[in-house]
């Protein structure tokens, strides 16, 4: 027994009000849904529900479009570049402001830990406002000719696992940029997306210049095939993203898809060891694993391999999984019913293909859903636990002998999103980076963002860039 | 065995040290830097601290009126309260140790160490003759451990063997009369490299304890030394079986720093480490804001520093 336990140590949570029902955002009101239904949303913590969502039909979403439409025919597009960078300007310092509050929601609505949602998430939802509200004014830099054009009216899909940051994400370099915005939150986390709908309403923008559609698949299949949309941008899994891009197929549409990804974090035996088990551990566990970025192949070089295991599992066995408003948790709750059966199934599926699974000892509160941190060890690239995103806190563990063989297991993937290498050595992380087919590359650290950085994948990790210069050309047409 | 005493067999050694990236570390120590610690667990926190402080003075001005001060507050730090825990030990210059030693038998603190900084502290700059006759004097005097400085110098141009040897021939003064404290003095070390360099060598060599700093060079015990030297010495057990402690001194100056380090005890090292056999905080003014911390939580306000005694 540990005479150092740590005493709960919970975020108040006085600071949100949660209304018992929410309406649909659209031309800067808060309105009924013409469907006349609401589902409930949940917090997976408890397992209790927090409120209750308007769930957006096509007759709503059509509303939606034709509000932005309207809002950016007569007055979006004809502000000038500088106006509409205070707006933002004014919308990141609200966010600043009311920091707090959304993270203290994020945290109910999407379980994870407050230390993340305070430390990482909001404060890096207010950094893409402060970016892309620097850009709005010197588009003519962004290297795509001296007057670039928006497309018009944009229709974004966001997921559930960072909903605030993919929010801002997409809000803020569509708002930068001259387009007004059609949004879907993902069912389960729709609550900081409409809190969010509050600071438009505070910052004073113009109605109809961001509207919010909340629901489930449907809703965001009538977002994508509405033909007053010119662009969609999406988040979420590879097989929606399919689906996307064959329903726009022949329609003048432009997307941008974010998807998913099996990241090869890739340790060699020159690493700084102890370091690197913290950025596998930060890669995989990081926001419960529900992070398409996630470090969740690693590959480790054979002769460091026993050290580095030994090292992860002292190191897991520090991780505290909770309460996801106590200030000291690491591992909060998984975000719904079925993605944790998702992962239950996944694996078992690892230990029946004869994958050696270990976690740490671990407390699993009984309401609410939750998975212990778990490493699966002797796992072959035929696995499905190699091959699948599971999206959830869930490690496999491949060795390799030389780094050409790193290079070819990590490359061994439909995906192409994010990967890890962890060397002493510069000119061998140089080449390795070479090689890898990821659209992001991380060297010595893993799940690290900036709004200056562009973000993507290769292959069937997704279309376009998101942040950074490279993002801002998902929003514009080219022109002189 | 993990090594022969030669100069070779040391460097190779070294050599094959995972090297430490700094950033890594350097997050890693800000992200156990937000734990945040309360109630009962905070209360358990302040009295342990309170039981790892090397009460310490080491200024040219001291004389034994001070250090007779220090030592009544040593064994009682807070006189309207004996429910506080004495400190872990006191620590002072060499020609001081005989006046702690006897105040401390004389007012109930027996079991109270005395801990000497030795062989030409804080530079360490002197011939061997004299660190070891430093180092004699102090254990003659009454001194259970011996705080020694490793030749920064010789370190810092690649002459292991030099520092390794001193350590060796220190331990062998001590013999079972003292406990032997390296002080690595990682102000001027510089590179987290060299902290894990430097505590292997001293762990080789036979300390019982690893400490950071002398605390006349800033920066002291800064969270990211302390974490790689709480590896080091996690690692040196998992290796050879043998528990060394770790002492950071200089610069933990209020109860949240100490209960910073506690935590990062608790979460790199592990909790086998929480004890003052094998955790020591050096500090002077710290103890008084444990001390006003723990009336806070006893009482629920902060009392005035008035209420708590200088030294």
């Amino acid at each position: 027994m540990n005479p150092f336990e740590y005493a709960p140590a919970l975020e108040s949570t006085s600071i949100v009000t949660i209304a018992d029902r929410y309406k649909l955002f659209i031309n800067g009101k808060f309105v009924a849904p013409r469907s006349g239904k609401y589902f409930p949303t949940i917090n997976p913590a408890t397992g209790k529900k927090l409120s209750e969502i308007a769930e957006a039909n096509s007759a709503d979403v059509d509303l939606a479009v034709k509000a932005a439409r309207e809002a950016y025919v007569k007055v979006w597009s004809k502000l000038s570049a500088a106006e509409r960078g205070k707006y933002l300007f004014r919308i990141a310092r609200i966010l600043q402001e009311r920091a707090r509050e959304f993270a203290v929601l994020e945290t109910l609505d999407n379980g994870k830990p407050i230390r993340e949602s305070r430390d990482t998430d909001i404060p890096l939802v207010a950094a893409h406002f402060f970016y892309h509200a620097g850009w709005a004014d010197k588009l003519k830099y962004a290297g795509l000719g001296d007057q670039p054009k928006p497309h018009g009216v944009v229709g974004q899909i966001i997921p559930w696992n960072f909903p605030m940051l993919m929010l801002a994400w997409k809000v803020a370099p569509a708002l930068a940029t001259g387009n007004t915005v059609v949004l879907k939150p993902a069912e389960t986390t729709s609550l900081t997306a409409l809190l969010f709908a509050e600071v438009c309403q505070q910052a004073g923008l113009p109605n109809g210049v961001v509207n919010i559609v909340t629901g489930a698949g449907a809703t965001g299949a009538a977002l994508v095939n509405h033909p007053g949309i010119d662009k969609i941008a999406f988040t979420g899994s590879t097989d929606v993203g399919k689906l996307i891009a064959t329903s726009i197929a022949g329609t003048k549409k432009n997307a941008t898809l974010e998807l998913g990804g099996k990241a090869a974090n890739i340790i060699y035996d020159d690493a700084a060891i102890d370091e690197a088990v913290e950025g596998i551990v930060n890669g995989i566990f990081f926001n419960q694993g529900h992070v398409c970025c996630a470090g969740s192949r690693l590959l480790v070089q054979e002769n460091v391999q026993d050290e580095v295991l030994a090292k992860l599992k002292v190191r897991m066995s520090h991780i505290r999984l909770g309460n996801p408003l106590d200030k000291n948790t690491d591992i909060g709750a998984i975000n719904s019913a079925a993605q944790l059966a998702k992962i239950k199934e996944l694996s078992a599926a690892g230990e029946a293909e004869g994958a050696e699974r270990w976690s740490p000892p671990c407390d699993l509160p009984a309401a609410g859903f939750w998975f212990a941190p778990t490493i699966f060890t002797g796992v072959s690239q035929t696995h499905r636990i190699a091959r699948e995103e599971i999206f959830g806190p869930v490690l496999s563990v491949l060795t390799f002998r030389t780094p050409q063989e790193a290079i070819e297991k990590a490359n061994n993937t439909p995906y192409g999103l994010s990967a890890g290498i962890w060397s002493e050595k510069g000119s061998k992380i140089l080449w390795t980076a070479s090689k890898l087919r990821a659209g992001v590359i991380w060297a010595n650290t893993f799940n690290k963002f900036d709004p200056a950085s562009p973000f993507g994948g290769y292959k069937e990790s997704g279309w376009g860039r998101e942040g950074g210069r490279h993002g801002l050309a998902a929003y514009l047409k080219a022109g002189k | 065995m993990i090594i022969d005493s030669s100069e070779s067999s040391l460097k190779a050694f070294l050599q094959t040290l995972p090297r430490v990236d700094e950033v890594g570390v350097n997050a890693r120590a800000a992200m156990l830097a937000t734990r945040s610690i309360k109630t009962t667990s905070k209360a358990w926190a302040i009295d342990t601290a309170i039981s790892m402080v090397d009460l310490t003075t080491l200024e040219g001005a001291d004389t034994p009126g001070k250090v007779r001060a220090i030592c009544a507050k040593a064994v009682r730090p807070d006189a309207t309260d004996l429910s506080v825990p004495s400190v872990g030990a006191v620590c002072v210059y060499n020609d001081m140790v005989h006046i702690a030693r006897t105040t401390l038998d004389q007012i109930g603190g027996k079991a109270i160490p005395v801990a000497a900084v030795a062989t030409a502290f804080p530079s360490g700059r002197a011939s061997f003759a004299v660190k070891a006759q430093d180092t004699k004097d102090a254990i003659n005097a009454g001194a259970a451990e011996i705080d020694m400085v490793i030749d920064r110098g010789a370190f810092l141009s690649g002459r292991y063997g030099e520092v390794f040897d001193e350590i060796v021939k220190i331990k062998e003064l001590c013999g079972d009369k003292a406990h032997l404290k390296v002080i690595l003095e990682t102000g001027e070390l510089v590179t987290l490299d060299n902290v894990r360099k430097a505590s292997y060598l001293a762990m080789l060599a036979g300390a019982d304890f690893i400490k950071t700093s002398t605390g006349k060079v800033a920066p002291a015990a800064t969270a990211p030394v302390v974490l790689v030297m709480l590896e080091a010495v996690r690692d040196y057990f998992a290796m050879t079986k043998f528990r060394i402690g770790v002492k950071p001194a200089g610069g933990i100056r209020n109860t949240k720093d100490a209960i910073k380090q506690l935590v990062l005890v608790n979460e790199v090292a592990g909790p086998e480490w929480l004890t003052p056999q094998l955790f020591r905080i050096g500090a002077s003014a710290l103890l008084n804001d444990l001390l006003l911390q723990r009336m806070k939580m006893r009482d629920g306000y902060y009392a005035s520093p008035s209420y708590v005694t200088l030294d």
